[in-house]
């Protein structure tokens, strides 16, 4: 059941070796994309915010990289550790359903920003820090105090929080910029971020709150599972459910509060909420989600700053956030299971293969008629069988070659299936005529309603189902329509080099 | 005694769900609750599970307080009350059965996950250990739910509607389960909504609305009367005053 090595059996968060692969190649492919997309746009964009040639975004991109230059350090490194905590933690808020109580919390630390900037009358990171988590553990008290006094319900609650906080943020903002004596530069920065402001005092904080973020969820790995998938058997299972919450909750204050300065309050949830819903639609495990998150947040991070370092003036917020909601896109057209894309390249394939195996069995309907005797099937036939134009059959006709299911010749006017067409055109007829035959006989429906139902079914019957089939109906050779039912022992035959074509009549010449 | 409940009552919102219930349930047996929609059914169990503060009263499980005998008590939701596009598959939602024994920061061991793959064998569903919840039918997410609470090898089990949205052949099956589990010396108590079925499947019945109307062995209790009393409009003043300390208070 389980083929994983011995020592991931030890603990359940491990990978299938093929799993890794698939995802880390639909992660890849991601982040190919993405560089793709954005090399593409980049050179405009720049363009258009400075005089950049693209030569220069190259030499900025390696010296951003590079992080030889110190700001860019700071600003790169910042970016990578709220990526890790906010993807982390908005996991966790993504799949419990708490997406808008994020968007709430980082809403409401905007008073603590001001009131931390206030203390100090000036940027210290440590009052800033405590002064945002408090407000935000403030705002989601709030939120929980009115649901459960109140007939209100939790949106309603959200909502008003959100703005309530935000508005008194905003007035305590405005006030410290107005106030004569202190160094109030960057105070504003807070709204939309600026990832060059931060200094490496900033850079420890942000080092040592994701450090704390990722030890316990690591640790606390399977607690956290739990109770986000059924808090009420968390209970029963003796997790003190309710300190599991609010640490969770107060990570997710701390690492709302980290990525402040970079993404600013108006866009934080975004860091939370996008690369943690990226990952929950390419993959189906709790555990490949936070590391696939973790991976967009960092990404989009990096991204975000690079893109706001090429210009002083830039808020680095609103790119973080632009990148995120790349990734999001990516991963909505062409996640491997659910993407808009794949499923769409899904569907018309399949919708192929049902054209070609129904081309099939007209030509084998047509060399039926007559014993299969003749040489092969002429275009006009097959039009006719499927009462289509000449043109349509002759289309059908080359995806049929195509695919290697069959030969032209006379110009094109006439189909010769290869051994392998021959082959799935019985297969078809076979699977059709079995059907129809289990449906009349077990089934007890009558002969003459079963046709319908044979035609989509025979397209997706597989080897097994045939052979129950064929088992259970005693290897039947007459369909209840009377016609024969190709067996798949012939049908085998066919495939093999030694028979001629002349045993297994039907695409070959006769004389 | 598994169960031990003295004077329990539980009120949402201030409005009284549960009223004086006094309940001793023995060992090694299958209980069925049965009661009218807004009878208090899911209630009762999740008090005894601690889940929800108690108005008055208290409930014992094993001689003493719930908490600490949680350990003991396997639990079976309903369905409804998880999200099943959660993403986990079928073995993750069953090792859940054993977070219990492992407590804290521990991983499920090679042990645990043997322990779950049997239990997964027992409701048939071992072939799908790999599969995502959200790909299962509601009988199968039932399966797996009863997996879980087997994993966690418990002596008395807690099951909330285990039978709504099933089809025949998992009724069957698991009503077989339960069986086993009692003959076992495992207590069960089940809440369960259908009255035909329940005279057949329990060796005793909790007729409950509100308050306990009748407890006892099946036979004695599934009578005309007293499912009357249970179904009927009796307790029509009982529900009045719980309006009004609701409003008044």
């Amino acid at each position: 059941m389980n083929a994983s090595s011995p020592a991931c059996r030890q603990n359940g968060s491990c990978l299938h070796p093929l799993q890794w692969l698939r995802a880390s190649q639909s992660a890849a492919l991601l982040a190919g994309v993405l560089l793709l997309l954005l090399g593409a746009a980049m050179p405009a964009e720049a363009a258009k915010i400075g005089e950049l040639t693209e030569t220069d975004v190259f030499e900025q991109a390696i010296r951003f990289f590079s992080m030889k230059d110190p700001t860019a350090r700071y600003a790169l490194s910042g970016a990578v550790l709220l990526g890790i905590s906010c993807g982390l933690l908005g996991s966790f808020i993504v799949v419990r359903r708490m997406a808008l109580l994020g968007d709430a919390l980082s809403h409401a630390v905007l008073p603590g920003v001001a009131m931390g900037w206030l203390w100090h009358q000036t940027k210290d990171p440590v009052a800033i820090f405590v002064g945002a988590t408090i407000f935000g553990l403030l705002g989601t008290f709030v939120v929980s105090l009115i649901k459960q006094t109140t007939k209100l319900k939790e949106d309603a609650a959200l909502g008003m929080v959100l703005a309530g906080f935000y508005a008194v943020g905003i007035c305590l903002v405005t006030m410290i910029q107005r106030l004569p004596q202190g160094n109030k530069a960057g105070v504003d920065k807070f709204l939309f971020g600026q990832a060059s402001a931060m200094g490496p005092d900033d850079i420890k904080l942000m080092a040592v709150v994701t450090l704390i973020a990722v030890v316990v969820l690591f640790l606390f790995y399977k607690e956290f599972l739990a109770i986000s998938f059924d808090q009420a058997f968390a209970h029963v299972s003796g997790f003190p459910t309710r300190l599991l919450h609010y640490s969770m909750m107060l990570l997710l204050a701390f690492s709302v509060v980290i990525a402040l300065q970079a993404v600013g309050v108006v866009l934080v949830s975004a860091m939370l909420i996008t690369p943690a819903a990226a990952a929950y639609l390419l993959t189906d495990r709790l555990h490949r989600m936070l590391w696939l998150a973790t991976l967009f947040g960092m990404v989009s991070g990096a991204l975000g700053a690079f893109i706001s370092f090429l210009q002083t003036s830039l808020p680095t917020g609103p790119f973080m956030v632009l990148a995120a909601s790349l990734v999001f896109g990516c991963a909505f057209l062409f996640a491997p299971r659910h993407g808009v894309v794949v499923r769409w390249v899904r569907r018309r394939s399949r919708a192929r293969r049902v054209q070609r195996e129904n081309t099939l069995k007209a030509i084998y309907h047509v060399l039926e008629d007559r014993d299969f005797f003749g040489e092969g099937v002429s275009l006009n036939e097959l039009a006719e069988r499927r009462r289509e134009t000449v043109e349509d059959a002759s289309q059908l006709a080359t995806r049929l070659v195509r695919h290697g299911l069959a030969t032209l010749h006379e110009d094109g006017d006439l189909i010769l299936l290869t051994p392998e067409g021959m082959q799935r055109a019985s297969a078809i007829v076979r699977n059709h005529r079995l059907w129809e035959l289990y449906l009349t006989n077990a089934a007890s429906i009558a002969a003459d309603h079963v046709h319908e139902d044979a035609e989509k079914i025979e397209h997706v019957l597989g080897e097994e189902t045939v052979r129950k089939l064929e088992r259970r109906l005693a290897f039947a050779t007459r369909d209840p329509h009377g016609r024969a039912i190709p067996s798949t022992a012939d049908i085998q035959k066919i495939s093999k080099g030694g028979s001629s074509p002349e045993e297994v009549t039907g695409y070959g010449r006769r004389p | 005694m598994p169960v031990e409940i003295h004077d329990l009552t539980v009120a949402y919102h201030r409005k009284p769900v549960l009223w004086g219930i006094d309940l001793v349930v023995p060992k090694g047996r299958l209980v069925g609750i049965v009661g009218p929609n807004g009878a208090g059914k899911s209630t009762l169990i999740k008090a005894m599970m601690g889940l929800l503060p108690l108005s008055s009263g208290w409930v014992k499980l094993f001689g003493e307080h719930s908490r600490r005998n949680l350990k003991r008590v396997g639990y079976v939701p309903q369905r409804e009350s998880v999200d099943w596009d959660f993403p986990v598959n079928v073995m993750d939602v069953v090792l859940m059965g054993r977070y219990g024994h492992l407590g804290m920061m521990r991983r499920p061991t090679r042990k645990d996950r043997d322990i779950a793959r049997e239990s997964l064998d027992k409701v048939k569903m071992l072939p799908y250990a790999n599969r995502q919840i959200s790909n299962l039918s509601g009988g199968q997410q039932q399966r797996v739910f009863l997996a879980r609470a087997l994993a966690q090898e418990s002596d008395l089990y807690f099951m909330d509607e285990p039978f709504s949205g099933v089809d025949a052949a998992t009724e069957a099956a698991i009503v077989t389960l339960l069986h086993e589990l009692r003959d076992r010396g495992k207590t069960l108590l089940v809440v369960h909504h259908d009255l035909p079925t329940a005279r057949n499947y329990f060796d005793m019945l909790l007729l409950l609305n509100m308050r306990v109307v009748a407890f006892g062995p099946t036979s004695e209790v599934f009578t005309q009367e007293l499912l009357q009393r249970t179904y009927g409009g009796r307790l029509t003043i009982l529900s009045e005053v719980a309006e009004a300390v609701r409003t008044r208070t």
